[in-house]
Order: structure tokens, then C-alpha cells, then sequence
């Protein structure tokens, strides 16, 4: 079945011989040349996605001080990190906001500033020890004085997401934009047809331990992303028709570049960080032509009603989206994207050269990501 | 000869009142309507592009006025830091005129001038907070 394995497809690349495509231009190429040829011919295919992505932080060893601190509360430009771990360990998460500039900016904007190389301001508190005597320290940190700084991210990547809309009365502020009342118009957000899980879709190549491109770094996929749902109902194709499965990533922050990771905040809702994302998949065999050369008429969703006011559900083509109007109870509403289809076709075309000029290798996966039918567990309501 | 861009706001009473035809009639103004929210018996909603002679245009705002109809000229124009932007496209889902739109071809963010009613929707929707409305040149 296998036409050519990992490591042979990474001989490829060291010779400069590999035939890289991005899965854009995948679809094309199996469409003309059939799955069969295709596999033969292309060895790897590049995808690449830009979105807002929550679930995202960054791990950060500051060094320490004389005389030392054990730091139990610590903010980077007055937005709080977690500190409790050892140390001088913190984790700036994306999504928190400042204590003095509300959601103006928050962590994500602390840590596309410290990417952008910029000085950030460090304050520390903590209880003193015999061994860490120092209550509290007042310094600048940026990303040539610190030990280590990766991006660890709890949950990128999502498979899948359903596009929103509002049935109600008023306008709402949410995580998918502002979104206008009486079905006023829908959002959505994922590349689609470059999207990395939905190229290959029953994680047959990325698992733990793959190497991808995050942030203009070369990171890995650390673990199944949280929330990984691949019980979701799925279309012949292998692509689920909602939220799926998650990758959990990790890289090197001081290696990343502003031009793909950035923060964003959303009116009314808060702060959040655009994360770059590409992954590269080896066309082992025909069954992989014919999954990374999926498009968009072929990808589905759903659209719901973000205002909890009705059970509303329709299901819907990446293509009908991207057209700029679907249709909802007979009327035409306007669609728009909030993932950026220009940056990721920017990220798979430089993964992309990256291989061709041989300086990005693939990975054989060391597991694979759970396939398993459970679904998700729901959080119950005990107290009052 | 020039041109503005206002807003009209009808009270419920006033929605029947055939304004644009009298502001061609009277004022000679050319008078193009770019976006229109009107029920019987609630509060309207116009927004429009007047062209005609500067006094002529003067006057049609004193005889609007004089009538109850609240108007608000829109004197700015919309600009963003093209070099920052992403081409995410959340600045297009709130856009009214669509003169903000993303095409599926290029995927880049695309702006129609003309179409702008510059009602600064998209100004707050950016995420990067790099839209934003500036002043026009002069007003003559």
C-alpha cells in the first residue's frame, strides 16, 4: 500500500529532490493527474493557517536575581502571568487582560512585544523564604536577556469550527466578531482547504512528536490539543462537519517573527492571539493524495446561533462561505472570514521553500493523536 | 459644486414625509441614497450623497432641519495601516455597504471608496485596532 516512507521522503529533501506543493495547488494537481500519479509524483504537501487562537501562551525562565526571589505573583506590563511554578518560571497566557489598560492589551500583546524583541516591564512579588529572601523585584525583560521563552499552546489548530451568526434582537460581542442582529451576518474561521488537520483529517501523519512551522519557528505538536474531538460526525471525505480535533504546540518564541503570531482583541470581548501555523504532510500513498487534495466545496460546517436565543443549525460549504453570502430562511446574508486566507498561503508556500531548500525535515510521528468515538465530557453545576 | 455625505434620521412622525424629492425639486441637488432603514411609525434611518451647488446644498440642510429631520454629516475618510494589516477579514462582517470586502481570489482586504458610508463600524471590529477615520483635506 505505502508508495514511500518518512525517511525516504527526508533523503529526498537532504538531496534537494523532494517535490513539495502547497494544498492548494494539491488539488489541481489530483484532479489532473489522478491520486494514483499524484502520489507518486509529490512528496509532501504544505498547509498553513492564521487565526485567532485563544488557547495560547508562553512559558518564560527570567533567570534569577542577587539576591534571588522565589516570584508567587509576577506581571509582564502590568498583565498578570501564572507564577506558580518554581521559581523564576512564568506563563504569560494570551487571552489576560491588563490590570491598568483593560482589554486594550493583554497577554498576547506582552508576548508579540517580546517577539518583536521590545523591552517588557517585569514586576514580582513574593512571601520571602530562608532560601529566596527577596519580596519583590522591578526589572525589564526582554527576549535576548531571558533563559528560555517557548510558546506552549494548550490548543491550536482546531479541526474545525462552526461559523456564528445571531438570531436575535441586539447586536453581540463575541469571540467570532461582532455579529449583527436578526441574522445580520455570519463569521467564520479556518483556512479551509490549507487548513493542517483537515489535509489529513484521520491523523494519519501528524501526531505527537511532528514537526511543524509555528510562528516562523520550527515547533512541534507536544500532545492531542485539549478539548480533541475526533468522535465528531465526519463526511466521506474524512472531514468532520464541526469542531474535531486539536494539536497541542510547542516552539522556540525568541525563533518567531511578529509577521505570524499577533495579537488581537475583538470588541467587547477581549484580547486574543493570531497564531501561524503549518504543517507539513508526506504523501505516503494514494489514500494521502486523495485527503490533502481536499477544497473547499468539499469541507463542511454549521452555522449557529451565537445569541443562545434558538437551537439554530444549518450546515454549510467552505466554498458557499467564502462567496461572500450564504443563505439563511430564505434571505441573503453577507459572510465574512476572521482567519486570514492571505497568511496562510504565505506560511505553506515558506514551508513550502523551506523544504524544497532543505532546511525543514519531517517526522514520524512517535504517537499517533487518539482516533477514539468518545465525546467530550460536559462540566456539571454542583455548588450554588 | 460639491458633495456630501449625511445621515437622516426621521422621527416615527416624519417617515412619510417625501424629503428626497423636494431636495431635487427645491434644492436641485442630485441625490444618490447609499443606505435606507424605514418603517411606517418608527424611527428612519437614510444615509445619502447630496451633489449641487454649494448654497443650494446650505439651504436643503437649514429646510431639513427646519422639518424635524436630524441630520449628521459624515467628514472623514477611511484609512488603515496597510503595512499592519492581516487580511483577517473581521473588519468586513460589520461593513453595512460592503465596501469593505475580502475576495476569494486574492483573499486580500479590499476597500471601495465610494461605497464607504464611513460609519466607523469597522474601526472598532479591526482586531489589530489599526483602522481608523481621517480628517478631509478642506472642506470647500
Amino acid at each position: 500500500m505505502a508508495i514511500k516512507t518518512i525517511d525516504e521522503i527526508n533523503e529526498k529533501i537532504r538531496e534537494g529532490k523532494a517535490v513539495v506543493v502547497t494544498a492548494e495547488e494539491m488539488i489541481d494537481i489530483v484532479k489532473e493527474n489522478g491520486a494514483k500519479k499524484a502520489a507518486q509524483t509529490v512528496d509532501v504537501v504544505t498547509t498553513g493557517t492564521f487565526s485567532p487562537m485563544c488557547s495560547s501562551g508562553m512559558f518564560i525562565n527570567f533567570g534569577h536575581s542577587t539576591p534571588p526571589i522565589r516570584m508567587t505573583k509576577v506581571w509582564l506590563n502590568d498583565v498578570m502571568a501564572y507564577a506558580g511554578i518554581a521559581a523564576v518560571d512564568a506563563y504569560i497566557g494570551a487571552t489576560q487582560i491588563s490590570e491598568s489598560q483593560g482589554m486594550a492589551y493583554g497577554g498576547a500583546h506582552v508576548i508579540e512585544d517580546f517577539i518583536a524583541g521590545k523591552d517588557i516591564r517585569l514586576y514580582a512579588e513574593s512571601p520571602g523564604t530562608d532560601c529566596y529572601p527577596r519580596k519583590s523585584i522591578t526589572t525589564t525583560i526582554n527576549k535576548y536577556n531571558v533563559n528560555q521563552a517557548y510558546m506552549f499552546n494548550p490548543r491550536n489548530c482546531y479541526q474545525n469550527y462552526p461559523a456564528a451568526t445571531n438570531s436575535s434582537e441586539r447586536t453581540i460581542y463575541t469571540y467570532m466578531g461582532t455579529l449583527l442582529p436578526q441574522f445580520g451576518n455570519v463569521t467564520y474561521c479556518t483556512s479551509g482547504q490549507l487548513s493542517p488537520l483537515l489535509n489529513d483529517p484521520e491523523y494519519r501523519t501528524i501526531g505527537i512528536g511532528t514537526r511543524v512551522f509555528i510562528g516562523g519557528a520550527q515547533g512541534y505538536v507536544a500532545f492531542e490539543g485539549t478539548q480533541h474531538d475526533p468522535g465528531q460526525e465526519r463526511m466521506p471525505n474524512g472531514t468532520p462537519v464541526s469542531l474535531a480535533g486539536t494539536l497541542a504546540l510547542i516552539g522556540d518564541a525568541k525563533k518567531m517573527t511578529t509577521k505570524y503570531i499577533r495579537a488581537g482583541v475583538f470588541e467587547k470581548y477581549g484580547v486574543t492571539l493570531f497564531v501561524g501555523v503549518g504543517v507539513p504532510i508526506p504523501v505516503l500513498d494514494e489514500d494521502m493524495a486523495v485527503k490533502t487534495s481536499v477544497s473547499d466545496k468539499d469541507i463542511y460546517t454549521v452555522i449557529v446561533d451565537k445569541s443562545g436565543k434558538t437551537n439554530f443549525s444549518q450546515r454549510v460549504s467552505y466554498q458557499e462561505l467564502r462567496s461572500g453570502f450564504v443563505e439563511i430562511n430564505g434571505r441573503t446574508v453577507p459572510t465574512a472570514p476572521l482567519s486570514s486566507m492571505k497568511i496562510a498561503r504565505e506560511i505553506a508556500s515558506e514551508l513550502k521553500t523551506l523544504i524544497e531548500k532543505g532546511e525543514f525535515f519531517l517526522t514520524e510521528p512517535v504517537e499517533l493523536l487518539p482516533k477514539h468515538d468518545k465525546r467530550l465530557n460536559k462540566l456539571d453545576i454542583r455548588g450554588d | 459644486m460639491k458633495t456630501i455625505k449625511v445621515s437622516l434620521t426621521f422621527p416615527p412622525a416624519k417617515v412619510t414625509f417625501p424629503l428626497m424629492t423636494m431636495l431635487v425639486r427645491q434644492f436641485e441637488l442630485e441625490v444618490n441614497i447609499l443606505h435606507a432603514d424605514i418603517k411606517l411609525n418608527r424611527t428612519g434611518k437614510l444615509i445619502v450623497d447630496m451633489t449641487g451647488k454649494k448654497e443650494n446644498i446650505d439651504n436643503a440642510l437649514a429646510f431639513i432641519e427646519e422639518h424635524g429631520i436630524l441630520y449628521h454629516i459624515f467628514n472623514g475618510m477611511l484609512t488603515w495601516q496597510e503595512d499592519k494589516c492581516v487580511h483577517c477579514g473581521a473588519c468586513t462582517s460589520v461593513c453595512p455597504s460592503r465596501a469593505l470586502t475580502i475576495k476569494a481570489t486574492d483573499y486580500i482586504l479590499n476597500f471601495d471608496k465610494e461605497k464607504c458610508l464611513v460609519c466607523g463600524l469597522c474601526i472598532k471590529a479591526c482586531p489589530l485596532g489599526i483602522m481608523r477615520l481621517a480628517q478631509p483635506d478642506s472642506d470647500e
